[in-house]
């Protein structure tokens, strides 16, 4: 452990936090540009696309049941179910496809 | 210029802490992994949990542990906190347009703090202006799921079984999908606005040239990139996407 525990963990708490919170409380006004309100409109897809591909294929053991995981939580967005929904299905999804990586992997 | 009174369609407390379930989960096996190197490294248990608790950010904090560890100084550390999060201003700013006017500065200093990717983006998936009880209940479960996971990969490395932890892994990002495919499906500047997004940090995850460039800016970029290009081609109002 450094000897300068608290003061590290109090700038990577400070500056976390600050870029956080400055938008926050600066802007409290509507913003009434179209542009501006279309570009703020659109960052949450963005983001999620950005986040989500191609990271999904590495959030599990294997590709494929990552794979897997991904075509079943598409379908079941597409049928617009709840997120918790499509989320545990996704992980249900990978349970078993990777279940069936390793059966056919000690069986090949 | 017509001047839409939005009513406010989100506050609900309980609505908002079922909504954080699958993110909490979804941070359980981040911060287990997260416990689990921090200890493994030589860290005390109380010390990672610590970290959790005040930072609320998965890669600010995988990021920040070598630092730690080497004892850096306080300037370094700064400034790798800042490139990493600066995303989150972008995120915020974006939020001051979600939340309802009875939000107040004292709330939203509050929000702020957990104003994490996918809190943010559960909130903006909602329909309508959210308010600060929803934001609260939101942020419940992940919150514990983040602190908790901390303390079980640190007390424990294996206190889950290898196949739950992976599997959990994907619960996040299929979280993100039944957000963004709904409007993706109904607005075609949705749909190519994640399409870009999507493209482009496939670009910068699989292009050798790039190979190491910090993912917090990486993702700022191909968000920017993205919703500037939908802003252009499809310069549209609020309504506009959430009934298209």
């Amino acid at each position: 452990m450094p000897e300068n525990y608290y003061s590290l963990l109090f700038v990577m708490a400070g500056v976390t936090y600050l870029v956080r919170m400055l938008p926050l409380a600066v802007l409290k006004r509507r913003l009434e540009n179209r542009f501006v309100r279309s570009l703020l409109l659109y960052i949450p897809y963005a983001v999620l696309g950005a986040m989500t591909f191609p990271a999904i294929l590495y959030s599990t053991q294997y590709m494929a049941a990552a794979a897997a995981g991904l075509v079943v939580a598409v379908v079941l967005a597409l049928l617009e179910k709840d997120l918790l929904v499509v989320a545990l299905s996704a992980c249900g999804a990978v349970v078993i496809a990777e279940a069936a990586i390793r059966y056919f992997g000690r069986m090949g | 210029m017509q001047v839409e009174e939005k009513e406010l369609c989100c506050n609900s407390f309980l609505k908002g802490m079922r909504d954080g379930v699958p993110i909490g989960l979804g941070y359980l096996s981040v911060s287990i992994t997260f416990g689990m190197m921090a200890c493994g490294t030589g860290m005390p248990v109380w010390a990672a949990v610590l970290i959790s608790m005040t930072n609320l950010t998965s890669a600010g904090q995988f990021a920040g542990l070598p630092l730690m560890l080497g004892g850096s100084g306080l300037f370094e550390m700064a400034l790798a906190q800042l490139v990493i999060n600066i995303r989150y201003s972008v995120m915020s700013f974006s939020l001051t347009q979600k939340l309802h006017k009875s939000v107040t500065l004292s709330k939203r200093l509050l929000i702020a703090f957990f104003n994490t990717d996918e809190i943010f983006a559960v909130a903006s998936g909602q329909r309508g202006e959210v308010g600060a009880r929803y934001m609260y209940g939101l942020a419940v479960v992940p919150y514990i799921g983040w602190t908790l996971g901390t303390l079980l990969g640190g007390v424990a490395a294996n206190v889950l079984p290898d196949f739950l932890v992976s599997a959990f892994g994907i619960a996040i990002y299929g979280m993100f999908i039944a957000i963004f495919v709904p409007p993706a499906k109904k607005s075609r500047a949705v749909f190519t606005v994640v399409l870009i997004a999507a493209a482009l940090s496939c670009v910068f995850r699989w292009l050798p040239a790039l190979a190491g460039f910090p993912s917090g800016f990486a993702i700022i970029i191909c968000a920017i990139a993205a919703s500037v290009s939908g802003a252009l081609i499809a310069p549209i109002g609020e309504e506009a996407v959430h009934s298209a």
